[in-house]
């Protein structure tokens, strides 16, 4: 039995992998951010080249991906806008779509666990966005490269390498949330929708909640006292961390810039005594120890709602 | 009971919240045999079908394919068992044959030969020239057929089609019943077919079933269905002569048996309660008429469908079999 079911998940992990290859869908993507990226990595290098010894040279590798160039937003904020989309559009009909085309019943017919099929398209979307992501952050390196001249040193790769590690997740997590949709909306079109709205809310909305009920519960108002103000923000920051959008940027400017020490409303006081230079790779990770740990949650809770739906439903409920 | 059943269900009951799809179903399929399953839409034959194949699960009771629980060993019964779902759906941007390979692969078939096995199945279906087409390109007939070849292609014991002929032209409904046949007649599997559609049906079948409201109300042979249903009825004789003036019909009336002589569609329909063909062909011929047209009126499906809903309750307590 064992071997078999393997089989079952192997031939329908490949299966869905060159499906996605071969959609006009993930081509579309592709292309979109590549020019997206080479446009932002392009303009970032320009403009680095420019300043180059004439300012403080550390972590210039890293300043690529951060730093906008005259009209073009930075690499990092364009990724962090289009993750969601990527990963909305890789996923939003897996499941809908195989069972409005007929092709679900056939497939569940042949003689494979119900969860191979779940499991296999899970895995198949997370490596293409894998694969996506890091040929895309390999590429637009090697033209920084080029541009500015000076090649990355061991902890800017590993800065790097942390932040690939939290784009995958960040898409990871919105190609989860797309999978639900697909299971939770019988139409395909509805799941794409829920999905894109869900991302409006969660990038502009819930910023604006979050300062509403903030306001509310804590009111700053001329001369507030220190601790409403420091519950005022520990309100906003909280709420406006259900939002994965929070959570990826927070952790991703803390891993790409070394001098972020601390996230947050910090007391003059607190800063006393601290040596004024930039963090360490291990510290900045302990840093964002708990957003890593919560993004993984984000993707495990979506996926674990997909499966026990996808292995609920009947067949039937057409 | 030495029969081997190679379907079986116990007390099989399917319930969605209030309604009762399937209502303590007890199916004997034999093995070899072709076995329709046949009711209007909404009698549950679906759902029966795929508790069969353990991708529902029953409220009640069980399923047996080959002696395997559907429920408990699904694994095993979708190995021996290929099904054909009304509305099949293939990777429409694969070719037939990319199709056929998916699946032959998610059925664990071995590598070596897979492009002959392919082929020859593509072959038996009448696909092999458009093996390479994608399927996007296909008509529902085509791909009906290549429903059929994705059956094949692991070899079932048991092969369950529902719905085949919906949506097919005559001639496609005819490809696809000869296929089927096939299936029990040449390779000796067992075929069961759900559908709506009973004269289309009733030319392949061994034996029937009729599934009204999730209940079997009758289950046999065609002619023996025929029998139960019309058991006190007559024959009826539809008869086309070159006069058919009173004279004839006054003839007819005074030949010893007949019932009832009508006229419909241009046919005189004669009911009588033995088979009185010899004699009116004589009657007729002494008379100087001329037989343009005379047929022993079968009981058709259809019409054994009509009577249980003419009839409805009483006569499903009387003909449970």
């Amino acid at each position: 039995m064992k071997p078999f079911m393997c089989d079952g998940l192997k031939v329908l992990y490949k299966k869905e992998i060159s499906d996605h290859l071969r959609s006009k869908r993930f081509i579309i993507i592709l292309i979109l951010i590549s020019i997206i990226g080479f446009a932002s990595i392009y303009s970032a290098g320009i403009g680095i080249r420019e300043v180059v010894n004439k300012e403080n040279n550390d972590f210039i590798f890293l300043r690529l991906f951060t730093s906008s160039g005259d009209s073009i937003p930075s690499f990092v904020s364009f990724m962090s806008f289009l993750g969601p989309l990527i990963g909305l559009s890789l996923g939003f009909d897996l499941i809908n779509g195989e069972r409005a085309r007929g092709t679900l019943s056939r497939l569940l017919a042949q003689p494979i666990y119900r969860d191979t099929v779940i499991n296999g398209k899970f895995l198949a979307g997370t490596s293409i966005l894998a694969i996506m992501v890091v040929s895309l952050v390999l590429a637009v390196g090697g033209l920084g490269i080029i541009l500015i001249g000076i090649p990355p040193t061991l902890e800017e790769i590993g800065r790097l390498t942390v932040y690939l590690v939290l784009t995958i997740l960040y898409i990871g997590i919105w190609y989860a949330i797309s999978l639900m949709f697909s299971l939770i909306f019988k139409q395909t079109a509805t799941s794409a929708l829920a999905g894109i709205a869900l991302w409006l809310f969660l990038t502009i909305f819930i910023v604006l909640i979050a300062g509403i009920v903030a306001n509310g519960l804590y009111p700053v108002n001329d001369h507030p006292a220190i601790d409403t103000v420091l519950k005022h923000e520990a309100v906003k920051r909280n709420l406006s961390r259900i939002s994965p959008i929070t959570i990826y940027n927070e952790a991703m400017t803390t891993i790409l810039n070394p001098g972020v020490r601390t996230m947050g409303l910090i007391m003059t006081s607190q800063l006393e005594g601290a040596i004024a230079s930039s963090l360490p790779l291990g510290q900045s990770i302990l840093l964002i120890w708990a957003h890593i740990v919560t993004m993984i949650a984000m993707i495990m809770v979506c996926f674990a709602i997909s499966y026990i739906l996808f292995m609920r439903q009947e067949i039937r409920a057409i | 009971m030495t029969t081997n059943y190679i379907i079986e269900t116990k007390n099989l009951t399917k319930k969605y919240d209030k309604l009762t799809a399937v209502d303590s179903l007890n199916l004997k399929i034999k093995a070899g045999e072709i076995y329709g399953l046949l009711g209007p839409n909404g009698a549950g034959k679906t759902t029966t079908i795929l508790m069969m194949l353990g991708l529902s699960e029953p409220t009640d009771g069980e399923v047996f394919i080959d002696g395997y629980n559907s429920t408990t060993e699904p694994i095993k019964v979708k190995r021996i068992a290929g099904y054909l779902p009304d509305n099949i759906g293939f990777y429409e941007d694969l070719t037939g044959r990319e199709n056929l390979r998916f699946i032959a692969e998610l059925n664990g078939l071995p590598n070596k030969d897979l492009d002959e096995r392919i082929d020859s199945v593509l072959k038996r279906v009448g696909l092999l020239d458009v093996g390479d087409k994608n399927v996007g390109a296909y008509s529902r007939g085509m791909r009906q057929r290549l429903g059929i070849a994705d059956i094949l292609i692991k070899n079932p014991k048991i092969v369950i089609f529902d719905e085949p002929t919906l949506g097919l032209d005559p001639e496609g409904i005819e490809d696809i019943l000869n296929l089927i046949s096939d299936l029990s007649r040449k390779d000796g599997r067992t075929v069961l077919i759900s559908s709506h559609l009973l004269y289309q049906i009733q030319k392949i079948c061994d034996r029937v079933g009729i599934f009204v409201k999730g209940k079997l109300l009758a289950s046999g042979p065609i002619e023996s269905l025929g029998a139960q249903v019309f058991d006190q009825e007559s024959f009826i004789l539809e008869l086309k002569a070159d006069d058919e003036g009173d004279r004839l019909f006054n003839i007819i009336n005074s030949i010893q048996g007949v019932d009832e002589v009508t006229k419909e569609n241009n046919k005189i329909i004669i009911k009588s309660e033995i088979d009185i063909r010899k004699k009116l062909m004589k009657e007729m011929y002494e008379n100087n008429f001329t037989i343009l047209h005379l047929k022993l009126l079968e009981r058709e499906l259809d019409d054994i469908y009509k009577k249980y809903f003419e009839k409805k309750e009483g006569l499903h307590e009387a003909l449970h079999v």
